[in-house]
Formats: C-alpha cells, structure tokens, sequence
C-alpha cells in the first residue's frame, strides 16, 4: 500500500517470540537471549543466560556424547519405501528427498558402534529435524539392528531419542515399527547387554510407546517433553486443565518415570558411569 | 476339465497377485499362517483392490454402533468367563477386560477392549479408551496364563490410549511398551483379533501375539483418519482422503504382512448377524491356537519375535 510506512524492522523481536512460530533457531524460547551458531555450539546448545536446551541434530549429538573419531556409522544405505503410494497434500516420496536434502541424513535415526569416555557401546541417535523424528520401517529396522549389534558384540546399546511418533505416511507398517522394536529389546535382554535411553525433547507417541520407555536406565534433559500425547491434543480432546509441566521430563520424574534429569553439560559423563556399570571388562 | 475363459482370467490375475505377494520383501520367510491355498481363499473372497469408498465403509463398519464387542463375543464363544477385575496396584479400568474363559473345554485368559452400547454404558467404559492401569490389568492377567500355561487370546477394539493428564502423569506411553514386552516374552501360546478399530498405540499394546488376526470389516491403523487428516491436511474433514491413503482395511493389512488372516463376517457386517459373527470368529481364534500350541515354547517366542522383526518394508 502506497504511502506507508514499513516498520517491521523497528518491530523485529518486539514481544513476539510466544505467538510466532518462525523464530530464529538460535533464539532461546525462555529468555529471547539470541546467539551466533558457532556459540551455540560451543556451549552444547545450552542457553548460557537461562539454560534452556536447544535442539541438537544426529551428528551434533554423536559429536558431543562419543569420544572423537570413535563413531562408526552402520546402515547408512537404507533408505525408506513407500509401501502405500501415499500422497497427501504432496507425496512421501517428494517429502523423504527434502528431508534428506535439508538434514544430509538418510533418515530419522543414525547408528553405529562408538565409545563414550572409553566405555564401548552401541549408539543410536534420532533426529527430530528429518520429518519430526517420525518412526517409519528406517527407523524401526535400524533400531533392531543396533540392537543385534549391541548383542554380538557384548557392549551396551545407548539410544538418543527425539520423535514426534509413528510416521503417518507408511500407515500400518509404521505402527508395526512398536512392536518390533520391542521385539529388538527383547532380544538385547537375552543378550544380557544394557540399554541406556535418554530421552531428549521431544520422545512422544509410538518412539515412547516401545523402545523408548525399556531402557534399563531412562535419563533424560531437562524441559523435554516426554509425553505418549501432546499437550495439544489432550488439551482439544479432554478440555482439561493441564497442568503447567505437563508432560515434562520434571514431571515425569515426580510420577516415576524417568531415573534421572541430567543437564546436557553433565550428559557424557553420566552415560560413561553408567556404561561402566554395565561393562563386562570390568 | 475345461473352464470358461472368464474363469481363466481370473485364475491368471490370481496367479499375478499371489507372485506379487511372495516379492513383497516384508512377506519373506514370515509364516503367513499359512500356505498360499489359504492365501488364495481369501484372496479370491477380496479379489479386486479396494476402492477409497471400500476402505471407508470398513471404517464406519468398524465404528458401527451395533457393532459385536468383546463381552458379545465372549458370551458367544465362551463357555465360562469369569473376570479378574483390577491391576494390583491403582485400579480397574473398564475400557478392557480381562479373565479367564473356558474355550472348548480347555481355560484361556482373554483380554479385550471394551466399548460401551448406551451413553452410560460408554461413559464408564471410557469409549473403549484405554487408561495405563488398563494394560497392567491386562499384563497381570498374562502373567497368570504364562505361570499356568493358559494360552492368551486378545480381541483389539479401541480408537486408543486414553488422552488425558492422568494417563499420562501414570506411564500411559511406558506401560503400553511394557505391555507389549510382556507379550513378546510370553511363553504361552497368544492369539490378537482385531475386531472393530484397531487405534494406534492403545490396540497394538495387547496385540503382539503369535497370531494376528482381524475380522474383515475392522480396521487397523497407526493414527485414526481424522487424527491424521487433522495434521496432514489440516482439515479433519478429509478423513475419507486420509483413510484412503493410509489403507487402514483388512485386506491392505493381510497384503502387508501385518495380519496373518482375515476373519470373514456375516453379509454387511457383524453387526447384521452377531451370533453368526462369533461362530466365524471362534472358528479363527481356535484354529489359530491349535496352530501355534504344538510349537515349543522357546521356538514360538523366537518365531513371534521373528514375525514382528519382518514388519516394514525399506531400501537396502
């Protein structure tokens, strides 16, 4: 419109950041404290001002957990199928090449052998920016093969997970992703190989409803939602009141469902004591 | 014997299809309850595709208010029941039952979803919605057949878990994980039959048995078809897009490997004739049963699990 005046440059991050969805990444939710990138990673992705956990990615995360040069990425090849031709507003096939475009990763889930503070281990980490973390055949097949491979070579299975839930676009089979990772848990019990799960933000619906919740130990980050139903809809569905931590790993703790909150800083240290404690050598 | 071209062709589409059935990777080496005859039955009562207008009457079918539920099938097939109320810890969730059966002259623990018929009846059911304490009603109950040797038989039937701040402040997504471990180490033989809407999370929780089966007009499903066209198309309103595109039915499941056998039903539905829908549904669980029972106990585990690790289909 002709003679107005463009104020958005004023107005940029003026009491904004609640209502707009499209804030910058690197712009701490709690306390609009905005960092470079290189900082942020620096600092674990932690805020400095209020400790508020910012995402982390697959490969940022193995970066931080595993000891340098340790990881060993299997399975990298496979890649999803379409079983049903789906299509919604676009197709799944369309939606898999940007994903993994955007995030330089085959799918939700990346795995391999590693060592954490020189304790072997089996390492599996989810990344929630290829399609929500979503759990489709990928990310189900990888799961239990991370899991034989913990079995045969006799060390721990550490499994990071960031997840929306079951991926939609696969249907049924994506559901069948519960069962058989519970399966593949099943066969790590018999193996007698521990599994540490941390949960991160967000592990909800199908990932917490299986493998997720079977860890041997369940350790989580702070603030990250843990929840088997988001906020969202329990909110739309039930007309509750929810209470303000619904959901969260603070919450859960208090109900019993986690073993511990640890803060990312203290994260690779406390999945070294815990490998420890599960190690054979010793 | 000569048979009239039409039949010919049909045979032939037949042939295609059951080739078709072997290729698909995630068929291979799972013991598809049985032998392609068995197949090729149902393959001939379903033979063509089902169109978006098939997939959705399965929905609404499965939804149908009048609609067989667990207690109905239970009075039907069983010749006693008796139910085991509570988990032992909290409390007694209507949404499933539980209990002990008396099945052709020999005790099985049966577990199910359970929906209401009337407004009231609904209400204290919770719609078939299951709440944490439901599943730890529905483990304590397996555990009693794994220390008696009673074989398990689940019947699936519900939109899903309970969404609410109570289940959740009470484990509800841990105890459907455990659920399903309990189920997978179980060393007596389980039967799952999903008999209207086999919802996510809440339905696959009891449903990791050495068989699957599911009457053939439910519907099994990773989110229901409004949930999906919700987040999907941003519209709850597309559900029939949604459910066309996610193939919740029978058939698409008996082609993905997901069930090993489909139920059949009365003409239009269970609900047009019950007690004939149980006859065919008790016919199916048993048959199931005296499938898996002969295995020892360790090599069903190890196939159950074997079945499950074959779910998916994915690009080496």
């Amino acid at each position: 419109m002709e003679g107005r005046i463009d104020v958005t440059v004023e107005n940029r991050g003026a009491g904004r950041a609640e209502t707009d969805g499209k804030r910058h990444p690197n712009t701490c939710p709690s306390c609009h404290s905005h960092y470079r990138d290189d900082e942020l990673e620096q600092t674990l992705r932690v805020c400095p001002q209020c400790g508020h956990h910012f995402p982390v990615r697959a490969r940022e995360r193995v970066a931080q957990l595993a000891d340098r040069g340790t990881f060993v990425e299997e399975d990298a090849g496979l890649r999803s199928a379409d079983p049903l031709a789906f299509f919604d507003l676009r197709a799944y096939t369309d939606r898999l090449a940007e994903a993994e475009v955007a995030t330089g990763l085959g799918d939700a889930l990346i795995a391999g052998a590693a060592a954490i503070e020189r304790r072997p281990c089996e390492l599996a980490v989810m990344d929630f920016a290829f399609m929500g973390g979503s759990m489709g055949s990928t990310v189900g097949e990888k799961f239990a093969r991370a899991c034989d491979r913990a079995g045969s070579r006799q060390v721990p299975l550490v499994c990071v997970t960031a997840s929306g839930g079951a991926r939609m676009q696969e249907g049924i089979l994506s559901l069948m992703q519960l069962p058989k990772t519970v399966c593949a848990v099943d066969e790590l019990h018999e193996a007698r190989c521990g599994f540490i799960s941390v949960m991160t933000h967000p592990t909800t619906a199908g990932v917490l409803a299986s493998f997720a919740s079977l860890g041997d130990v369940i350790v989580s980050e702070p603030g990250a939602l843990l929840a088997f139903t988001g906020p969202r809809v329990v909110q739309q569905t039930t007309r509750e009141k929810l209470p303000d931590d619904f959901g969260l790993a603070e919450s859960n703790a208090r109900f019993g469902h986690v073993d511990a909150i640890v803060p990312r800083s203290e994260l690779r240290p406390f999945v070294g004591r815990l490998l420890a404690m599960f190690s054979r050598a010793a | 014997m000569t048979e009239s071209p039409s039949t010919q062709a049909e045979q032939l589409r037949l042939r295609e299809r059951l080739a078709k059935l072997r290729e698909l990777p995630l068929l291979r080496g799972v013991g598809v309850s049985g032998e392609m005859a068995r197949l090729k039955r149902q393959l001939e009562r379903m033979a063509t595709e089902p169109s978006a207008d098939d997939v959705w009457q399965s929905v609404e079918l499965a939804r149908h208010q009048d609609r067989p539920y667990t207690l109905d099938y239970v009075e039907r097939i069983c010749d006693d029941f008796v139910e085991l109320h509570g988990d032992r810890a909290l409390a007694d969730d209507p949404a499933i039952v539980a209990g002990l059966a008396r099945l052709d002259g020999r005790t099985v623990v049966l577990v199910g979803h359970q929906k209401g018929r009337d407004i009231r009846e609904r209400t204290h059911r919770n719609f078939g919605m299951t709440y944490p304490e439901g599943y730890r009603k529905a483990m304590r109950t397996m555990e009693l057949a794994d220390r008696h040797g009673f074989p398990v038989v689940t019947l699936v039937d519900t939109p899903g878990a309970y969404p609410g701040v109570a289940a959740e402040q009470h484990g509800q997504g841990g105890w459907i994980a455990r659920c399903q471990l309990l189920m997978a180490r179980l060393s007596v033989p389980s039967v799952a039959c999903v008999i209207g809407e086999g919802g996510s999370g809440g339905a696959v929780a009891i449903a990791l048995a050495d068989r699957v089966l599911m009457q053939e007009n439910a519907i099994y499903s990773v989110i229901s078809p409004e949930g999906c066209a919700a987040i999907l198309w941003r519209d709850a309103g597309e559900a029939k897009k949604a459910a066309a595109a996610f193939k919740p039915d029978a058939l698409h499941c008996f082609e993905l490997g997901v069930v090993d056998g489909i139920v059949p039903e009365p003409e239009g539905g269970a609900h047009t004739n019950p007690d004939e829908a149980a006859r065919l549904l008790g016919e199916s669980l048993r048959a199931a049963v005296a499938e898996v029972e002969p295995l020892d106990s360790d090599e069903r585990r190890r196939l159950r699990r074997r079945r499950f690790r074959m779910m998916g289909m994915y690009l080496e």
